[in-house]
């Protein structure tokens, strides 16, 4: 029996905001448990949410950036449910009434375009964060603190229509976003942080077939390999019940990134009735139109323009495109270097070739450089007039990076600059002639090979300087003395 | 007079002439306290020394700066569901019987902002969740006419004080009518503020769309002067409303000549007791001879308010009231192994009957499948009992009935008759779910426990009130008229 899998997405965004959803304290990730709290966040008696305009803005440039439409008017709910972490034991959500209703992203898979419906775009506050005495978990300590730095940092949930038909297209969406959110400044994109957090629906269906089968929601999948690894294994799994005559029962489902599997969390009896109803403490949302204009002129080039453009006004290859436009800080690099430097093609191999192998050696980014483009272009300059060698430019760019100096600054010092003149070069050739007579006498013997040891002891001796074209028609003349 | 008899603005005056001090004014407060607290615990909790060194500060203040506010030096009663940073606010339960909140409502920033005194926290409902203050986890409160009887809920601590002459203005909130019902049961003045008139940032929340904070005082004047102080919009609370704040002061006109005003008949129908009925009337027939249209008006749909009322409040403090958990602060139970038996405990111990009632009530209405009959049906029975008030305006420039259909009953009488109970805001309910201004004044006695007359303006017309409230008391004496105690 053939089966296809029919999966929706939801993905929860933390929005690069200075502040919290809903008081002024700060958003910040990494602070000393319990400082970036106040009464608002900590749901003491009598305190009131204001909503942050930023929160607004940003969710209103992502659902612009999705072709979704701005609700004239969406409204805040109340999600009730009890838990330690949820201080006023409701979450602020919207609900019935979303700020951002349809759009699409588009993606590639396999080289074919896939179009992938988004239902809504809506605002969240985060909850506090648990920590357990004396073990890693619950099971086992001896006591739980609560830490409410998180409480209210602002989340967006994206919602995707159930488009997705395999475990690869769910992977490529989810970074096909993430890279959208990042070029748009909402989201700084870090999944093992939780700064982007995805739930997944799934259920599969024989091909052919019109209705839905029954689905399953797919929980803790915190890397791009693990939503794939997740659905697979959920997909697996249904599979093997129908293919047994068994039936999918509908739950919430933990993946387990160690064993690759997913294991039942609550049946949907045991679902919460979380009793939506509207927050009484906040006023209806509704975005003049003019302002939406001017948040629609915030949106700087995104990552499916900026590939296409690389290519098509550029002329780099899809490889090189999609390697640049995925890191959005190494892309504005790239622009900004291009402004200064025509060879397009030339200036990709070095940034995807050696500086993306420092990074990825280092485990940082281009934003953790202290060179700029002028710096950098500075040594591809140096390179194509001959000045300094392709090999030794590698060891000055590390240079660059490392002390953030110049490379002018650095060749001085090292004296790296190739030898091209004769009357440098002649010393050290006779040198080397002198000490080699038995190179020297098999050349003369018609061994051409002889001439290629010949040059790499005066590279030796130079230190790599030497400038070859230069030190081969000497060392030629010379023997033929 | 002791200077504790006298009003904020007679003080003020006096203040002004240096003729008194702060200090001369919160000492004769606080003395007539320690005389009368004893037979009307009004108080949760008195701040005796802080008041006396808040005094002599603002004693030096007035005698270096010489400008003062009509607040400056006035001693103010806070009901305890305001948070006073450092000092306890239980909102009379158990649950926040420890609960010393880190920061101040807006209207108490304000009032310390304008030299004012905070005297002490008063009594109320549990989470204002009551009629007659008898919901208080701590103490009954006893109206100052009779100590028998109840100052009426949940401002109870608040109007008994200012009938007993222990403060000079008090803070009320008033959700179905907290504020006017126990200002009619002790013959004060008490106002309800347009919803959004006054911030709710610090006032602890019982249902959200329908609290409001407003001035229990000894006359309108006073009522007036206090809603200037508290009154404005609060980047705090997003419902407060960004209108200018007009000089109340300036609507103390005694003049009604051609003011229509509107009697609600079914607000003196069936339910409402005869002898309150005949003291509305009387109002009536002066305000008429004082120059004012007077009219009966029929609104069809009031009938519905106490219903909708419970199914909307509910909801509203079953979510507002989870947050009491014992998790972060206030009451948590010794006796639980594991979180949810902490939740149970902790519940079960810290909240009374009234305040369980309600959050199973509100819980019920938002449960999946009853929404949609309950909450959503409420909602919609609000917006036509919104409608109708609307319908009367475009006739009336304001209304009138008995804010309570009895006087004072006597304490225990209602305690175990929750309908009975509630029934007795039927007239004022209405006016919190259409979101409007309403004041309460005195307007006569029945077995010498005051009957208080509501005067009902349509949203943002506290000046029509003040003028209507005041014409009738410059034309009355029932305000003059002090319980002895």
């Amino acid at each position: 029996m053939k089966y296809e899998a029919v999966i929706g997405l939801e993905i929860h965004a933390q929005l690069l905001t200075e502040s919290k959803i809903f008081c002024g304290c700060s958003a910040k990730f990494g602070a000393a448990p319990n400082t970036n709290i106040c009464p608002v966040c900590t749901g003491q008696p009598g305190v009131l949410p204001v909503l942050n305009k930023k929160v607004v803005e940003f969710a209103i440039k992502t659902g612009l950036a999705l072709k979704g439409n701005v609700a004239k008017r969406s409204i805040f709910a109340r999600k009730n449910y009890f838990y330690p972490d949820l201080p006023k034991n409701y979450q602020i959500s919207m609900y019935e009434l979303p700020l951002i209703v349809g759009g699409h992203l588009d993606i590639t898979v396999d080289g074919k375009a896939k179009h992938i419906g988004i239902t809504r775009v809506h605002l969240e506050e985060d909850a506090g964060k648990l920590v357990h005495k004396g073990a890693a978990g619950l099971k086992g300590s001896t006591g739980s603190l609560v830490d409410f730095n998180r409480t209210g940092v602002p989340l967006m949930e994206i919602v995707t229509e159930p488009d997705i038909r395999s475990p690869e297209e769910a992977k490529v969406f989810v970074q096909e976003l993430r890279n959208l959110l990042v070029y748009l400044g909402v989201c700084d994109g870090n999944m093992e942080e939780g700064s982007l957090r995805c739930d997944a629906n799934i259920s599969i269906r024989k091909v052919g077939q019109k209705e839905l089968g029954t689905k399953t929601e797919v929980k803790n999948m915190n890397s791009f390999k693990s939503v794939q690894k997740a659905i697979e294994a959920e997909i697996k799994r249904q599979t093997e019940m129908l293919e047994s005559g068994e039936r999918i029962v509908q739950e919430t489902r933990l993946f387990d990134d160690t064993t690759g599997t997913t294991t039942p969390m609550r049946s949907k009896e045991e679902a919460h009735d979380y009793r939506y109803f509207p927050e009484p403490d906040l006023v209806p949302v509704e975005p003049d139109r003019k302002w939406v204009d001017e948040i629609s002129k915030t949106i700087t080039e995104l990552p499916s323009a900026k590939k296409t453009r690389l290519m098509k006004d550029h002329g780099l290859p899809e490889l090189d495109a999609n390697v640049l436009t995925d890191d959005k800080a190494l892309a504005d690099f790239f622009d900004e270097c291009l402004k200064l430097y025509k060879n397009a093609k030339n200036l990709s191999n070095w940034m995807i070739g050696d500086l993306t192998a420092y990074l990825k050696a280092k485990k940082i980014g281009i934003k953790d450089i202290n060179i700029t483009s002028a710096q950098f272009i500075e040594m591809l300059n140096l390179i194509d007039k001959g000045t300094i060698s392709r090999n030794s430019a590698k060891g000055i760019m590390v240079k660059m990076l490392e002390g953030g100096k110049s490379v002018n600054d650095i060749v001085a010092e090292s004296g790296a600059t190739q030898m091209f003149d004769e009357n440098d070069l002649i010393p050290v050739t006779a040198e080397v002639i002198k000490n080699n007579p038995r190179s020297v006498t098999d050349y003369k013997g018609g061994k051409e090979a002889a001439l290629s040891h010949l040059m790499g002891q005066v590279m030796k001796a130079t230190k790599g300087r030497a400038n070859p074209e230069a030190l081969k028609t000497l060392l030629v003349k010379e023997l033929r003395k | 007079m002791e200077l504790f008899e006298l009003t904020a603005h007679e003080l003020h005056a006096k203040l002004d002439r240096k003729e008194t001090s702060a200090e001369e004014i919160v000492r004769s407060v606080l003395g007539r306290i320690s005389k009368v607290e004893n037979s009307v615990s009004a108080y949760m909790t008195i701040n005796i020394d802080e008041a006396i060194i808040k005094a002599k500060e603002i004693d030096e203040y007035i005698a270096s700066e010489k400008k003062i506010t009509p607040l400056t030096g006035i001693p103010i009663a806070i009901k305890d569901n305001m948070c006073t940073r450092g000092i306890l606010t239980t909102a009379s339960s158990k649950i926040l019987r420890n609960y010393i909140p880190p920061y101040n409502a807006t209207v108490v920033e304000k009032i310390l902002q304008a030299g004012a005194i905070p005297i002490g926290k008063t009594n109320l409902d549990e989470f204002a969740m009551g009629s007659s203050t008898e919901n208080s986890a701590y103490k009954v409160t006893r109206n100052p006419w009779n100590l028998g009887t109840v100052p009426g809920g949940s401002s109870g601590g608040s109007a008994a004080c200012i009938a007993a002459n222990e403060a000079i203005l008090a803070f009320g909130s008033d959700t179905g009518g907290s504020i006017r019902q126990p200002a009619s049961f002790c013959g004060v003045v008490g106002l309800k503020p347009t919803y959004g008139r006054v911030s709710r940032y610090g006032l602890i929340a019982f249902a959200s769309s329908l609290d409001q904070i407003g001035p229990l005082t000894k006359d309108v004047t006073d009522a007036a002067i206090f809603l200037n102080a508290m009154a404005g919009h609060d980047l705090k609370d997003s419902t407060s409303v960004d209108l200018p704040v007009p000089d109340y002061r300036k609507s103390l006109i005694d003049d009604v000549k051609n003011l229509k005003v509107g009697v609600i008949k079914e607000l003196l129908g069936e339910g409402i007791g005869s002898s309150v009925k005949k003291s509305i009337l009387e109002a009536a027939d002066l305000l008429k001879k004082l120059g004012a249209k007077v009219e009966e008006v029929s609104m069809p749909t009031l009938k519905y308010g106490v219903a909708t009322y419970y199914l909307l409040a509910t909801a509203e403090a079953s979510s507002n009231l989870e947050r009491y958990d014992g998790v972060k602060y206030g009451h948590r139970s010794s006796v639980a192994d594991d979180l949810i038996a902490m939740y149970y405990n902790t519940r079960r111990e810290g909240f009374g009957p009234e305040v369980k009632r309600r959050i199973m009530l509100g819980t019920y209405v938002l449960s999946a499948g009853y929404y949609d009959a309950y909450y959503l049906k409420a909602q919609k029975v609000r917006t036509l009992i919104k409608n109708d008030f609307d319908k009367a305006f475009s006739k009336f420039d304001c209304l009138i009935s008995p804010t309570a259909p009895s006087p004072a009953f006597k304490i225990g009488e209602k305690v175990d008759d929750p309908l009975s109970m509630y029934l007795s805001d039927i007239a004022t309910i209405p006016v919190n779910l259409a979101g409007i201004p309403a004041i309460s004044i005195p307007c006569g006695f029945v077995n010498d426990l005051p009957v208080g007359l509501q005067i009902i303006g349509k949203a943002f017309s506290e000046e029509m009130l003040f003028r209507v409230a005041y014409t009738y008391e410059q034309n009355t004496e029932w305000h003059k008229r002090k319980p002895k105690l």
